[in-house]
């Protein structure tokens, strides 16, 4: 039947290339350039599925982190550079950044219109996935009542026990991970929590490193006892391994992972296509398999609905990539955390 | 073209033209109010931008307030643009992109109309000074939109004014059609009933249930075909009238011509001749009184009506001096008074029929003969008066048929006289009237006074 061909999946040296790691699917004749920052193992299926419906079509899969992603795409918009056909990215600001600068191409489908008025903008940009921002802690060394519900009970935590807690908490550093970053402007327009929170933060010698996997790995050894603001998607991988994670109860930031076709997208036909299969309820069911797409059933994860905090995709979020907001932002954080100096 | 449709058209050239207008008067008025609201939007993001502007170690810094995005994102789907400059044009922060702007102005917010990424946008820029000890000068903050959500608006307001209007308009349409053809249906009707009607009759039209416009055009056709009516009626009169009347007298002298012809040379030819020129003559004054009947007749129908003082005719028959021919030794006296006696009437049917009266009274009547012209209440009266019998009560009862010829009269008889008079009463609104007094007998062409005697 259809044969999927892994042709490669390679790590390669930081600094000649921005890609983290690539791959191919399908055999079809018509390739999709698709550039994502999500991570190749954990959306394999789904691309497979969709090569799968659509045989014609061969994806070519690179993943990339999400400010370099950011770099290539502006480069591409002013002509420097191939384009991909589709851009994937985490960092939904940086997506939007794009898209005012008139760097998308529009696209309208009943999938696309059915969208809720914050998970898409202009016709140009669409949000696939529903992703909360988490608090994940070692079950361990943490348990029982000590398990932080909220923020407020994780800044009561470190107060009582910064001994505990000193060096053993992480966090995104938000200069490396633009999804950090995002996270961190979100929370200091959300809350009045964020400035008790970073110079808590900063008390407890908390670390600031650049990739999921990295901070979630270090909870689930016992390195961390608490990651603050981690991708719950990514937790939900490892979940179980001495893990728990939390939506916290104040409000829950959530995260809807955007697409966007650029103008100079070579195969537009394709990416489009691309769009209406991830937005179809078979792929969205997968998308919630793998913890792309959380449940909005209260029951199922204890959080109410007026803590979610989707980060809507619309014109607010230009204030995040503004530079006298991340100048200032940058400054807050290099005063709050130790470098770890990887990433 | 029917009337009816060209009602319609109007109307709907009307509509069209008073549509026309509001729409562009709408389209106008929306773009303008979609550009106000927008402008503030505008506006109201720069301002909060400026606001956020402090002088930290020298250097103005901006802490972009997330207020004047949400507020931006009010036009939902537009693209944004926002810089902040400094003095000489030193780029604090904001979107690089490259637009045309235009030079310095005035203090107050310049919007001006660019390129975004070649999208049509609208932009403001405002400028803030500072005096600070260590810092002074100018800040200017641009900020920009597309154009979407304003043309969004503008459609939605024109559209929102527009589709009443045409429904409204549609309605009036439909109406105008009703209200048209209603006014209309009694002209159809009128014009069926006129296409209906037998050629010969002139009967009067019903004007009832009409409106008043055609009640007004019908009264007169009504007065038209009276006219006609009448006209014709006086014709027959007149044909019939001169059948009877010439009949007679013609078959008289043709039956005095034979018997001549039979006779010998003598006194009786000379008589019979005789006979025959009296015949003729009173056959010649016959005609005239027909022909001047008939003219009465005529004349009351068509000739215009003109303000007559009575006294003048009365004067001017006696000067006309006929009954010096008919009755050489009648004495003739003219009783008039001081105050005019004015009426509404034609001149030479009044005079035609004074010279009636006044010739019968001195063929008929005994000597003295007196005519004058009098006012009595509201009317005036142009009377002649004899010291005889007056006329025989059979023919006065009967006073104003066709034509009269009692057994005593001749052939050249007061009937025709008579008739013509009542005619001339008749046509000019008035009667006949006779009355004896002390012997003498008078009678009188009574007519409505005129009231706007001239002075």
């Amino acid at each position: 039947m259809i044969r999927i061909l892994i042709l490669l999946l390679t790590l390669l040296p930081v600094g000649t290339t921005a890609q983290e790691a690539t791959a191919t699917f399908g055999t079809g004749g018509s390739t999709l350039l698709l550039r994502s920052t999500t991570d190749l193992s954990i959306i394999r299926p789904v691309m497979e599925r969709f090569t799968e419906r659509n045989p014609d079509i061969r994806v070519s899969y690179e993943q990339w982190g999400s400010n370099a992603l950011f770099e290539a795409s502006r480069n591409a918009c002013e002509g420097e550079g191939v384009s991909a056909d589709a851009i994937f990215t985490s960092a939904v600001h940086q997506a939007l950044f794009l898209v005012n600068a008139a760097c998308a191409r529009p696209y309208r489908s009943a999938l696309t219109t059915a969208l809720p008025e914050a998970r898409r903008w202009r016709d140009e940009l669409w949000g696939i996935s529903e992703e909360p921002a988490v608090i994940v802690y070692n079950s361990d060394a943490l348990e029982g009542d000590r398990v932080p519900r909220s923020r407020f009970e994780l800044l009561d935590l470190m107060r009582r026990q910064p001994e505990a807690l000193r060096g053993r908490i992480a966090t995104y550093d938000i200069e490396a991970s633009g999804l950090g970053y995002l996270f961190a402007h979100a929370d200091s327009l959300e809350a009045s929590t964020f400035g008790a929170m970073l110079e808590a933060l900063a008390r407890m010698d908390a670390i600031a490193t650049c990739c999921s996997a990295e901070i979630i790995d270090g909870v689930a050894s016992g390195r961390y006892h608490i990651a603050y603001n981690v991708l719950g998607s990514y937790a939900a991988q490892r979940a179980g391994r001495h893990i728990g994670v939390i939506l916290p109860e104040d409000y829950t930031l959530v995260l809807s992972r955007a697409y966007l076709i650029p103008k100079q997208a070579g195969n537009a036909p394709a990416a489009e296509r691309l769009l209406d299969f991830l937005l179809g309820a078979e792929a969205q069911t997968m998308l919630a398999d793998i913890g792309l797409v959380m449940s909005v059933d209260p029951s199922e994860t204890g959080l109410l609905p007026s803590a979610r905090r989707l980060i809507p995709l619309s014109p607010p979020l230009l204030r995040a990539l503004d530079g006298s907001t991340r100048a200032r932002m940058f400054h807050l954080w290099a005063n709050a955390f130790e470098r770890d100096g990887g990433g | 073209m029917s009337l009816a449709s060209r009602v319609l058209a109007a109307v709907l050239a009307l509509l069209l033209a008073g549509g026309v207008c509001a729409a562009f008067w709408t389209l106008y008025n929306g773009r303008i109010a979609a550009e106000k609201s927008y402008d503030r939007i505008l506006l109201g993001a720069a301002s909060d931008i400026a606001e956020s502007i402090r002088v930290q170690r020298g250097a103005p810094v901006v802490d972009l307030p997330v207020s004047a995005f949400q507020l931006l994102a009010q036009a939902p789907d537009d693209r944004i643009h926002y810089a902040v400059r400094g003095p000489g044009g030193r780029f604090i922060t904001g979107l690089q992109t490259s637009h045309r702007e235009p030079g310095r102005t005035a203090a107050g917010p310049v919007y001006f109309d660019s390129e975004l990424q070649g999208e049509d946008a609208r932009f403001v820029r405002i400028t803030r000074r500072f005096a600070e000890r260590d810092f002074s000068g100018e800040v200017t903050v641009t900020v920009g939109q597309t154009l979407l959500a304003r043309q969004a608006m503008a459609l939605e307001l024109v559209t929102g004014a527009l589709v009443p209007m045409v429904l409204a308009g549609g309605v009036l349409m439909i109406l105008a059609w009703a209200v048209i053809r209603s006014a209309m249906r009694p002209l159809d009707t009128l014009s069926e009933e006129f296409s209906a009607r037998d050629p010969q009759d002139l009967t009067p039209v019903s004007t009832e249930g009409l409106p008043r416009e055609l009640g007004v055009l019908l009264a007169g056709m009504n007065r038209f075909m009276g006219r006609i009516d009448r006209q014709v009626e006086g014709m027959r009169t007149l044909i019939s009238d001169s059948a009877h009347q010439l009949r007679t007298p013609v078959a008289a002298i043709r039956v005095q011509a034979e018997s001549l012809l039979e006779q010998e040379d003598g006194p009786a030819r000379d008589r019979s001749l005789a006979r025959i020129l009296a015949r003729t003559r009173s056959l010649g004054t016959l005609l005239d009184k027909l022909l001047s009947r008939a003219l009465v007749i005529h004349r009351t129908e068509s000739a215009p009506r003109e303000v007559l003082d009575l006294r003048e005719v009365a004067l001017e028959l006696v000067e006309a001096s006929d009954h010096e021919v008919l009755a050489p030794d009648a004495e003739l006296r003219l009783m008039i008074g001081e105050g005019p006696v004015m009426v509404r009437a034609d001149g030479f049917s009044l005079r035609e029929a004074g010279r009636n009266l006044l010739v019968n009274a001195l063929k008929h009547g005994q000597a003295p003969v007196a005519i004058g012209a009098s006012v009595q209440g509201k009317e005036a009266t142009l009377w002649v008066e004899d010291s005889g019998p007056g006329i025989p009560p059979q023919i006065e009862g009967s006073l104003g048929a066709r034509f009269q010829r009692s057994t005593a009269s001749r052939e050249d008889s007061v009937g025709i006289g008579l008739s013509i008079v009542v005619a001339t009463a008749e046509a000019f609104g008035g009667h006949v009237d006779t009355a004896r007094t002390d012997g003498r007998f008078r009678i009188m062409l009574v007519l409505p006074l005129c009231p706007e005697a001239p002075t």
